[in-house]
């Protein structure tokens, strides 16, 4: 046992290893190093595989037998209490282009898309590098970052929707005092826009920013002090150096936000109190809302599954697209 | 020549975790490791069953009773239930139907309840009025849901306000003075006119639900179960109602059951509101101990009628119908009414809790002693049952919307109607 062979394991201890283990002679021996060089191979080969299949076994049955599921039920007439309904091939896509609540829902989840995501990726940014300096009581202050996120969503979207009463709510109570009348935020569209993105970003700026901040550890300090013996201001440095140097991340998140908010749920499902309809006449009714009132209140599941399917689709796309967008920062060369 | 074995073994385990993970448990009711039974009862609103869930416990030592209870029956309730119904997982072993759900669960969905006669309800029928009894069966005549309790109406007001106001606050003469919905809006634009502060109504919903409910056999369906929200006269005046109250500015335009709803109830920000006898244990609940005998309780504009009011049904999903069925004919047996008309004033189904003197000459300490056995038992043997159809609950939330959006002024009346109707046409899958 005095062969280590690639991939084998390690002697164990000092040799011999004491009495009782004699090591098999002659064919005996070859046999079973045979045998334990194939295990071997096969161990090595096969267990990263092995360790790994738990997530993608869940997968498959959670993740990706829905997923393909979806789109044979989508293809169907299908309710949940009866059933299977017949076969209608693209009718619900057809009926979807042409339903108006579709296009209204895919509205409000952009709209609240480009006033949660823009303003707060930004956010994000400025924190991160404020953060980056040297300050007292660094630590503290990048845990504060964390805690919104550390709270349910559903207890934020509660608090929040408090907040935003129209008769009783503290920031309407607040506005009062610079003479502005009560506004009916879950009535407007915009406003309800405004409110939802708050609790959204409420919950993940800081987040995002501890993201940056981790990047921002990784720019080497050595950049910074020749721009700075160069005279270039920190506005300056903050441009062109740490935002190049921050690309790869700046795109991670942005795809991480956008998969994110194309499925808004929570927050505007608690700020209407718990109901599907996005208000009174869907002003802040998301996509993921819509399918879950055309499966489960209406019954309709086909049809709620031609959206999900064409939601996931628009994922892709934007997801895509911003990808694009955002690579258009100049990397760092 | 260990080592190898050891990582078989390894494998071998790691195979079995995953397995493990894949392999879901079943929650909710069922049996616990010291051999006692949870039974868990999903409700919404107030049943006032504590007290009866602790006798029933000490009786059947058993027994664990689990309630959960969601306040908001058409957004949050009627959803939950139908989702856990149709996964055949998820619901309580006991579940309360109310009466605007009854056909959607009994005439469609009745194979997800159990058939209550096999389990020792058959005989119980004197228990119930006639029609209660009757609406419990799903066509086939099987017995899903035994009655607990009926809506008989009233409407609530706040004497404070009134008082406030100049108009009169003893409950029979309140009640004179509206006689008819039209007399209703009299009132309102004198209660407006003096300028209290606060708005004669809370929102239009609830009284375009009374009247509709009072319009005789049929609302938004017809017993063929058609769609005829946009034809039906009970609905478009019903409408008429709702739309004049918004127009003459008397409501306060709070969501029905939201936060600012219940806070306007503690703050006595609106005058009235339409109370079926259930409203009473929220108004209390709500108010708390400073809204005593803030509110009273007069007659209702219109003709008495019927809103809400519920049964209780086991689900085929539950592990122990046996002990499910024994305890939902105790809840809604003449003993349990009982108990539920003392905790939350629900008014029973049973006619003889009705003459039961407990019930007849109750007067509710909290509303300023309103004699509230009388008001409601009175009209409450005459009641007739009110066909709603399959979607009726999804399409009142479509018309509840409607009307909101309406007096927030976001949609004009014509718009508003136009809303509903095509929003209960969808969700009556037209």
């Amino acid at each position: 046992m005095t062969l280590l062979r690639r991939g084998g394991a390690p002697p164990s201890g000092p040799e011999p290893s004491g009495p009782g283990s004699r090591p098999p002679v002659g064919a005996d021996q070859e046999r079973l190093e045979r045998r334990q060089t194939r295990f071997n191979h096969f161990d090595l080969k096969v267990s990263p595989y092995l360790f790994i299949s738990p997530f993608f076994l869940l997968f498959a049955v959670f993740g990706l037998f829905p997923l393909l599921y979806t789109v044979w039920v989508s293809l169907h007439d299908w309710t949940l209490l009866g059933g299977n309904q017949g076969f209608v091939g693209i009718a619900n896509y057809v009926k979807l282009v042409q339903d108006g609540k579709f296009w209204n829902a895919l509205y409000n989840t952009l709209g609240i898309f480009a006033i949660a995501t823009v303003p707060q990726l930004l956010l994000a940014l400025l924190l991160a590098d404020t953060l980056s300096r040297r300050i007292r009581a660094a630590n503290f202050w990048r845990m504060g970052l964390l805690l919104p996120y550390l709270t349910s969503v559903a207890a934020v979207a509660i608090v929040f929707s408090q907040l935003f009463g129209t008769q009783f709510g503290l920031i309407n109570y607040g506005l009062g005092f610079f003479g502005i009348d009560p506004v009916n935020w879950k009535g407007g569209t915009y406003t309800s826009w405004a409110a939802i993105a708050v609790m959204v970003d409420w919950r993940w700026t800081g987040y995002n920013a501890l993201i940056y901040l981790a990047a921002m550890q990784a720019v080497p300090k050595d950049l910074y002090e020749a721009a700075s013996i160069d005279g270039a201001s920190r506005m300056r440095q903050f441009w062109q150096i740490t935002i190049p140097m921050l690309r790869p991340t700046i795109i991670f998140t942005v795809i991480i936000s956008t998969i994110g908010q194309m499925q808004l749920f929570t927050e505007p499902v608690i700020f209407n109190g718990g109901g599907m309809s996005g208000g009174t006449s869907g002003q802040s009714q998301t996509v993921m809302m819509l399918i879950f009132e055309e499966a489960f209140r209406f019954n309709n599941y086909g049809y709620g599954s031609a959206i999900a399917w064409t939601l996931f689709v628009l994922i892709v796309l934007f997801g895509l697209v911003n990808t694009l967008l955002s690579s258009r920062i100049k990397g760092a060369q | 020549m260990r080592t190898y074995k050891r990582r078989y073994w390894q494998a071998a385990v790691a195979a079995a975790g995953a397995g493990v993970l894949l392999t879901t448990t079943a929650c909710g009711g069922g049996s616990n490791d010291d051999g006692t039974i949870t039974l868990v009862i999903d409700t919404f609103g107030v049943f006032g069953y504590e007290e009866l869930f602790e006798k029933y416990e000490a009786d059947n030592p058993n027994i664990t009773i689990e309630e959960r209870n969601l306040t908001d029956l058409n957004a949050t309730y009627v959803p939950q239930l139908q989702q856990n119904i149709a996964a055949g997982d998820g619901a309580g072993d006991i579940v309360a139907i109310e009466e605007g759900i009854l056909q959607q669960y009994y005439l469609g969905q009745g194979d997800a309840f159990v058939d209550l006669a096999e389990y020792g309800a058959a005989d119980q029928e004197q228990n119930y009025l006639p029609w209660k009894w009757e609406l419990g069966k799903d066509p086939d005549g099987r017995l899903l849901g035994l009655g607990t309790d009926i809506g008989g109406m009233s409407m609530c007001y706040n004497v404070d306000l009134f008082e406030d106001a100049g108009l009169p606050t003893d409950r029979d003469e309140v009640g004179a003075s509206w006689e008819t919905w039209d007399d209703f809006i009299k009132v309102g634009q004198e209660f407006r006119d003096a300028d209290t502060g606060a708005s004669f109504v809370s929102t239009v919903t609830p009284y375009f639900n009374t009247m509709n409910a009072q319009g005789g056999t049929h609302t938004f369906f017809d017993p063929d179960n058609n769609l005829v929200a946009d034809s039906n006269p009970v609905v478009t005046d019903s409408w008429k109602l709702a739309e004049t109250l918004s127009e003459e500015g008397l409501s306060a335009n709070l969501a029905m059951w939201s936060d600012e709803w219940n806070a306007g109830i503690q703050g006595n920000v609106f005058a009235t509101l339409p109370c079926p006898a259930w409203m009473l244990g929220h108004v209390e609940s709500t108010a708390g101990d400073a809204g005593r005998d803030k509110w009273d309780i007069a007659s209702v504009p219109g003709e008495g009628g019927n809103w809400g009011g519920s049964w209780l049904s086991v689900t085929t999903q539950s592990e122990h119908p046996e002990e499910a069925a024994k305890l939902a004919i105790f809840l809604s047996s003449p003993e349990g009414q009982l108990g539920a008309w003392n905790a939350a004033n629900n008014l029973p189904s049973s006619p003889e809790v009705l003459d039961d003197p407990a019930v007849s000459e109750f007067e509710r300490d909290y509303f300023n002693n309103a004699p509230v056995g009388q008001i409601y038992g009175e009209t409450a043997k005459e009641l007739e049952p009110v066909y709603y159809g399959i979607n009726n609950a999804q399409v009142a939330e479509e018309f509840r919307k409607a009307m909101e959006a309406m007096e927030q002024g976001q949609l004009s009346p014509d718009e508003a109607w136009g809303q509903a109707n095509d929003g209960a046409k969808r969700a009556a899958g037209e």
